[in-house]
C-alpha cells in the first residue's frame, strides 16, 4: 500500500508518546513554569522587589487553576462526547465538601466550643456525637478517597440511569441541572450535616500546616498547577486512544455507532465517571485555598457558568477549556472589583451569546481550523493537482 | 422459547409492528438463504426501513419471530449493539459516517475486533490491522482519499465508505438501505458492481426504489406493500405482476 498522504492519516500513533503532542507538551511546560515560578517568586523574592508576586495572587490564581481543571472535565464529555452536563458544579462541590470535612475534623478542640470531635455547627445543633458519614475523615488518605469516591459514585448511578435509557441532548442537561439543584437544597438544610448554608470553614490547618500560611499557600498552588498537568495529560491519553475516537463518533453519529456493534451507554458512562472525578478533584483542592465551602456552590449558575468558559475557549480542544476558564475569571475579578459589578452578569450573557454567534468554535478551536485551513491552502499550491481524487477512477481493466 | 430448524440465514415470521395504531408490518415472513442476495423493494411506507430496524434491534416487534444464522439466535430479545456483533451489518438511507474522523479512522473503527471501553483505551496500532483497513479502502476503492476527513467526502464516496464500514465489520449478513440514493448512472453502475462482489462472500438484503439498479442486480426480488410481501420472484416476474404495477402506478 503506498504511503499515507499526509501526517493526518497516521491514525491513532504509539502509547503514551501519542497523549501529548506539540501542543501538549507545550501546554504542560507552560503550566508547569507557572506552577514552580509563581510560588518561588512570592516565597523567595523580597516584597519590595518587582518581581514579587503577593500572596492575594497566588490564591487568585490557585482559584483559576482549579476552575481550570473543572473546565477540563467538561470539555472532556461535552466536546469529546456530547454530553452537555449543566451540573457538573454539584461533583466539584461534593469533592470541595470531603476536603472541606477532612479540615473540619482538623480544627479539633480549637473550635469555638472546643468540643475535641464535634465541628462547631454540631455542637450548636446540639448534637451529641458524629454522624457516621463524618466517620474517617480525621484522616487525610481516607478525604483523598472521599474527593474521588462520592462524585465518581453520583456520576455512576445517575449516568447508568440516564444512558441507559437513552436520555440524550438538552433532556440530559435539564437532568444534569436538577440533580445539582436538588442537592443545594439538601445542602442548605441544617439537619442535613454538613453546616446548612453556612457550610464548612474557619479551616486551621491541612496535614498539619497552617493552611493561611503563606507557604502552604504556594504549595496549594503548585499542587493545583500539577493537578490540572495531570487531569490535562489522562484527558489527552483518552481522547487520542481508540476509546476517544469512539467518543467523537458517539457525538457525532450515535446510532451508526451502536450498529458497529459499540456498547455507547458503557462508553458513556466510563467517560462521564472519570470527568465527574475529576470536578471533584478540582473542588477539593479549591477549598483549602478559598478557605470556604457552602452550599451556594451547587448553584446550576455556576455550572452554566462553567460550561461558558468551555464554549469561549473552544470545546473538544481541551486547552481551550484551560484558556476560557482562565480569560473568563480574570475578566470576573477585573470586572467584579471595579464600578462595573453589577453588570457582570450581562456582560457574562453577552459574551455567551456573542461567542455562540461569532465565535462557534471558541477561541482555541477557531485557531486550529484557521492553521488547518492555511496548511491545506500551502498543500494546495505546493501540488495542484495531487489531491482531488475526488470519485476515485476505476483501474482501467 | 423452541428453537426452529431452518437452513434460512434470516428466518422472518409472522412479524408486525404498529405505530400509533398504523400498522407499519403485518404479519410480514420472508426468509433470506445463506450466500443469498436479495433485492427488497416497494413503494414509500410499504414498511421497508421498518424491517431493517426489527432485524437489526432498533425496533421490537409486537409479534412475529426474527431468527438468525440457522435459527441459532432470536433476534427480538437482542439490542443494536449484540445483534451486530453477532453479525449483521446495517447501511443506512442517509450515508451516516463519522464526519470529523479522516476515511481511514472510519473503516478503523468499524473493523471486527473487541468493541468493550477497556479495549479502546489500551488499543495499539498493529500490521495486521492495518492491512485489514488497506484492503478495504482498496475494495471501496477510496485508498487515495484515506487521510481527508470523511465529512468532505462526495456523496457517493460517503455511500461507499459506510458500504466499506460494513464490509470491515465482516458480517455475514449486509443490510443495504438504498445504496445508489443520489448517485449519478457511472457511481450506480459501480456501486451494483461492488454489492456483487461483496456477494461473493457475504449474504445481503438490498433495499432499493431505483428499478434500473434491481435490474442489474439480478437478483431474486421481494416487493413489500402495506407491511406484507406482495410479490416474490425475478425482477421480469415481479414487474408483470398485476397487483404490483397497480400499486405502483396507484390504480
Amino acid at each position: 500500500m503506498a504511503a499515507s498522504p499526509s501526517a493526518s492519516a497516521k491514525p491513532f500513533g504509539g502509547p503514551l508518546i501519542r497523549a501529548l503532542d506539540r501542543g501538549g507538551v507545550v501546554f504542560v511546560l507552560i503550566v508547569a513554569a507557572i506552577g514552580i515560578l509563581v510560588p518561588l517568586l512570592n516565597l523567595l523574592v523580597p516584597p519590595s522587589s518587582p518581581l514579587h508576586v503577593p500572596t492575594y495572587i497566588v490564591a487568585l490564581w490557585g482559584k483559576y487553576a482549579c476552575y481550570a481543571l473543572l473546565a477540563l472535565s467538561i470539555d472532556l464529555i461535552w466536546g469529546y462526547c456530547g454530553i452537555l452536563s449543566l451540573g457538573h458544579g454539584a461533583f466539584f462541590s461534593l469533592g470541595g465538601y470531603a476536603m472541606g470535612m477532612y479540615l473540619m475534623r482538623q480544627i479539633g478542640p480549637r473550635g469555638v466550643y472546643a468540643d475535641p470531635v464535634l465541628p462547631d455547627f454540631m455542637v450548636f445543633l446540639n448534637w451529641k456525637e458524629l454522624p457516621f458519614f463524618w466517620w474517617g475523615f480525621q484522616s487525610f488518605p481516607y478525604a483523598l478517597l472521599m474527593v474521588l469516591l462520592v462524585p465518581g459514585v453520583l456520576a455512576f448511578v445517575f449516568g447508568w440511569l440516564a444512558f441507559r435509557s437513552r436520555v440524550t441532548g438538552v433532556y440530559l442537561s435539564i437532568i444534569t441541572q436538577a440533580m445539582t439543584f436538588a442537592l443545594m437544597l439538601a445542602f442548605f438544610r441544617n439537619d442535613f450535616g454538613f453546616g446548612g448554608n453556612n457550610g464548612l470553614t474557619d479551616f486551621k490547618d491541612i496535614l498539619g500546616f497552617n493552611v493561611q500560611a503563606q507557604g502552604t499557600r504556594a504549595a496549594l498552588f503548585a499542587l493545583s498547577c500539577l493537578a490540572l498537568i495531570l487531569g490535562f495529560v489522562v484527558c489527552r491519553w483518552v481522547v487520542t486512544s481508540k476509546f476517544g475516537k469512539v467518543l467523537v463518533a458517539v457525538r457525532d453519529a450515535e446510532s451508526r455507532t451502536r450498529f458497529l456493534g459499540y456498547r455507547v451507554e458503557s462508553y458513556k458512562l466510563f467517560v462521564f465517571v472519570l470527568s465527574a472525578c475529576m470536578a471533584g478533584v478540582a473542588g477539593a483542592l479549591y477549598v483549602p485555598q478559598v478557605g470556604i465551602i457552602n452550599p451556594s456552590e451547587f448553584a446550576p449558575a455556576n455550572s452554566i457558568e462553567a460550561v461558558i468558559w468551555v464554549a469561549v475557549g473552544g470545546r473538544g480542544t481541551l486547552t481551550g477549556a484551560v484558556l476560557g476558564a482562565v480569560l473568563v475569571n480574570y475578566a470576573k475579578t477585573s470586572f467584579t472589583s471595579g464600578m462595573l459589578a453589577p453588570y457582570w452578569l450581562f456582560l457574562l450573557g453577552a459574551l455567551f451569546v456573542l461567542v455562540t454567534l461569532l465565535l462557534p468554535r471558541g477561541i482555541v478551536g477557531t485557531w486550529r481550523y484557521w492553521a488547518a485551513q492555511q496548511r491545506e491552502r500551502r498543500a494546495a499550491q505546493a501540488a495542484p493537482m495531487d489531491h482531488v481524487p475526488a470519485p476515485a477512477p476505476r483501474p482501467a481493466e | 422459547m423452541e428453537m426452529k430448524t431452518t437452513s434460512a440465514l434470516l428466518y422472518i415470521d409472522g412479524v408486525s409492528v404498529s405505530f400509533d395504531g398504523f400498522r407499519a408490518l403485518n404479519n410480514l415472513s420472508f426468509v433470506i438463504a445463506p450466500g443469498e442476495m436479495r433485492a427488497i423493494i416497494g413503494p414509500n411506507g410499504a414498511g421497508k426501513t421498518t424491517m431493517m430496524d426489527i432485524v437489526t434491534g432498533k425496533t421490537r416487534p409486537d409479534t412475529g419471530e426474527v431468527l438468525f444464522d440457522g435459527g441459532a439466535h432470536d433476534l427480538t430479545g437482542l439490542d443494536e449493539a449484540e445483534i451486530a456483533e453477532l453479525g449483521i451489518g446495517r447501511k443506512f438511507q442517509k450515508p451516516t459516517v463519522f464526519d470529523m474522523h479522516t476515511v481511514e479512522d472510519n473503516v478503523r473503527l468499524a473493523l471486527k475486533s473487541d468493541r468493550r471501553a477497556l479495549a479502546g483505551l489500551f488499543w495499539r496500532d498493529s500490521a495486521a490491522e492495518r492491512e485489514r483497513v488497506d484492503s478495504v479502502l482498496t475494495t471501496i476503492r477510496l485508498s487515495g482519499v484515506r487521510g481527508r476527513l470523511a465529512g468532505s467526502l462526495s456523496h457517493g464516496q460517503k455511500q461507499w465508505l459506510e458500504i466499506g464500514m460494513l464490509l470491515a465489520q465482516e458480517p455475514q449478513l449486509l443490510l443495504v438501505d438504498e445504496p445508489v440514493a443520489g448517485m449519478t448512472d457511472v457511481e450506480t453502475h459501480e456501486t451494483a458492481e461492488l454489492l456483487k462482489e461483496i456477494n461473493r462472500t457475504r449474504t445481503v438484503v438490498v433495499v432499493e426504489h431505483d428499478m434500473t439498479f434491481v435490474r442489474e442486480l439480478g437478483v431474486k426480488v421481494t416487493c413489500l406493500h402495506e407491511g406484507a410481501v406482495l410479490a416474490e420472484g425475478s425482477i421480469d416476474q415481479v414487474s408483470a405482476n398485476a397487483r404490483v404495477v397497480e400499486v405502483y402506478l396507484g390504480r
